[in-house]
């Protein structure tokens, strides 16, 4: 069975979001839009839920300041309390302002270092990832959408072609 | 245009004619004389705590074994060997650790020049020393709430300020509310300045260098006093009071020209003015804070102090004009202001309480970590005497504000707002508190009558003044060159 979708190309990110509105108003599903850089207010006329990648950070930043007391306490208070320069190591909270450096360090590192790896493994980024670019144009200065087909492909291309597409092109996707 | 509502102005009445009150009565039930005091320490001691608390200033070993934490004991011991001999001051600091109040520091030294001092005059003393730290309760309380207050409009015209010259497109839908909230500055300030003079003339011992038998007893006090003398010191506060009350009329009196205008004229005089009115601003308030606040302990000095209270008041006052906002808005007196506006005022709360956190814990940190006793006596005061204010200050105005404003959607919410707005005023109402009472009131603190009564008085004329102001304009500038995206500011 072939799988056929639809490449609207479009040059004008205002024509873009027009469009975008419209094949959302006329129930057609979006696949996919390229575009060469951020246009501002489109995730949210495409209707793509919001991101949880703040949350996923604040857990994270949760986990680092926990390692950092954990550490600390384990090396400072319980394994070899010394007496450094007359710093009272008898308990945790005794010597506190001393620890509170690495770790509020430690909670931004974590927090920022889990969070982009987590948004390089939900976006599938990686340093020998092939690029799927559907179009090499959408990088420079052409926006793409992509619309799957089911055998209403005249009534498609029509559709997009009163959008302001640029160019209108069915390809068979494998 | 705005009306003040009756219930409003009913508020403010109500709120100040009780606090007149119970100013009225803070400073009727304040000790008169010595014999009050006996009176009242032996009514005390029947609990076995005014007994205790003698026992710890007449007898050094034992309040030394009671105060200092195991951790610090032999260094502090050290202590007390080492600069008996180099700095009697230092070490009496050392000695009576659980009452280390510049008053007592002072007396003590007198005590340790004498070194033969009969058990009477030593009771005497410690009487004289209790005696006026009650009578400074009520005067320190009326302190704190007014400089509060006065600061937090001082605050908000700061902030104003730095979005006229930021050219800042999101808040002038707000210059109006903020002109509003300054308007208690010139009153607050007149107030303010009567209260120091009266500091000069001696009706309380709120600041201990203006008393000359204090100052020729204290040498540490008598270098300072080229800098800390009455005059020169009255002449810089009402320096400063004028200059941030003039940029205060004139900005706000550019900005309504602006709206009758033609031309941009007044809205370019008013960016230079406030240019000027920063740098002047940045200025004073270091000194402003070594002046009204650091002289309280005049022993005791710290470079980042004057930041330090910058921080705590600027926050104070971006959750001032949110509280406001929010009010305005929710009597539909706001067209233009969405919760973009409100959400930009959030993350100032939150960004301006973590940034006071930063300062607090670098004062704190370095102090701790090198733990020089001339310093490092402030906070032990503070540690012993004020232990829940001094960390409850820190739950306050950052844990709270971190968990709550962290989240975007809550930053949107009315009600969650006006909660950490109110929490985040009342700990810095403490921070306020926590930087004063140690120096003037010692361990006889305690949020009563006269502290709620002086803050419930100054809350009432800071509604009535600037709920009065708002009525004064229209509530939207017109004719500002930024109002029209400010209008459509979408965040």
């Amino acid at each position: 069975m072939s799988n056929k979708v639809i490449y609207a190309i479009y040059n004008d990110d205002d024509i873009l979001m027009d469009a975008v509105k419209k094949t959302r108003a006329a129930h057609h599903h979006i696949e996919e839009v390229f575009t060469p850089f951020p246009v501002h207010g489109l995730d949210k006329a495409m209707g793509i839920a919001p991101t949880r990648l703040a949350i996923c950070a604040f857990l994270y930043g949760c986990v680092g300041l926990a390692v950092a007391t954990a550490m600390m306490n384990y090396i400072m208070i319980q394994d070899w309390p010394q007496d450094i320069g007359g710093k009272p190591s008898f308990s945790y909270i005794e010597n506190m302002p001393a620890f509170v450096p690495i770790m509020f360090e430690l909670t931004v590192f974590f927090a920022a270092h889990l969070m982009v790896i987590t948004f390089y493994m939900r976006s599938k980024l990686w340093p020998f990832k092939d690029a799927e670019n559907p179009d090499v144009r959408t990088t420079d200065d052409h926006f793409l959408m992509e619309v799957a087909v089911n055998d209403n492909e005249e009534e498609l291309i029509s559709f997009f072609q009163s959008t302001g597409a640029v160019e209108v092109k069915v390809i068979d996707k494998h | 245009m705005y009306t003040f509502s009756s219930k409003l102005k009913t508020l403010s009445f109500i709120l100040m004619a009780v606090g007149i009150l119970g100013i009225g009565y803070g400073f009727l039930t304040a000790p008169k004389d010595i014999q009050d005091v006996e009176k009242l320490l032996a009514a005390e001691s029947h609990g076995g705590h005014g007994e205790a608390k003698h026992e710890g200033t007449t007898s050094a070993e034992s309040s030394h074994e009671v105060a200092v934490g195991r951790g610090e004991a032999s260094e502090d011991k050290k202590m007390v060997e080492s600069t008996a001999v180099v700095s009697p001051i230092v070490d009496s600091t050392k000695v009576d650790t659980a009452k280390v109040i510049e008053e007592t520091q002072v007396e003590s030294v007198v005590k340790k020049e004498g070194h033969e001092v009969s058990e009477e005059t030593e009771h005497k003393e410690h009487l004289n020393h209790v005696l006026h730290q009650l009578q400074n309760k009520p005067w320190s309380a009326l302190y704190v709430a007014c400089i509060f207050f006065m600061l937090v409009s001082l605050g908000v015209l700061v902030f104003y300020a730095i979005q006229q010259v930021a050219q800042a497109g999101w808040s002038p839908v707000l210059f109006r509310v903020m002109q509003g909230i300054t308007a208690y500055l010139p009153v607050g300030s007149l107030i303010f300045f009567v209260i120091l003079i009266l500091c000069g003339l001696h009706l309380n011992h709120i600041f201990i260098w203006l008393d000359p038998e204090v100052v020729a007893n204290d040498k540490l006090i008598a270098n300072k006093s080229s800098y800390l003398n009455f005059p020169f010191w009255i002449v810089r506060a009402a320096i400063f009071l004028t200059g941030w009350s003039l940029y205060q009329y004139f900005s706000r009196k550019n900005c309504l020209a602006q709206d009758e205008a033609n031309d941009d004229l007044n809205y370019k005089k008013n960016f230079k003015l406030s240019a000027m009115f920063l740098v002047f601003f940045i200025v004073s308030e270091s000194i402003m804070s070594w002046d009204w606040i650091m002289s309280i302990d005049p022993h005791w000095f710290s470079t980042l102090f004057g930041w330090y209270v910058f921080s705590s008041f600027f926050v104070s006052a971006i959750t001032t004009i949110a509280l406001v906002t929010l009010y305005l808005k929710s009597r539909g007196f706001l067209e233009y202001v969405n919760t973009s506006h409100i959400h930009d005022l959030a993350k100032f709360m939150f960004g301006f309480s973590v940034f006071w956190t930063y300062l607090w814990f670098s004062q704190y940190m370095l102090i701790w970590y090198a733990n020089i006793p001339e310093e490092v006596t402030y906070f032990i005061t503070r540690i012993e005497l004020y232990n829940l204010p001094f960390f409850g200050a820190v739950v306050m105005n950052f844990l709270f504000p971190l968990l709550i404003l962290i989240n975007t959607d809550f930053k949107r919410i009315t009600w969650v707002l006006v909660m950490a707005g109110v929490v985040i005023l009342a700990g810095h109402y403490i921070d306020f508190f926590n930087m004063i009472m140690p120096g003037t009131v010692g361990d006889r603190w305690f949020i009563g009558i006269s502290e709620i009564a002086s803050v419930l008085f100054f809350l009432g004329l800071f509604i009535y003044v600037v709920f009065t102001a708002l009525t004064k304009s229209p509530l939207l500038a017109k004719r500002n060159p930024f109002i029209e995206e400010s209008k459509h500011f979408h965040y």
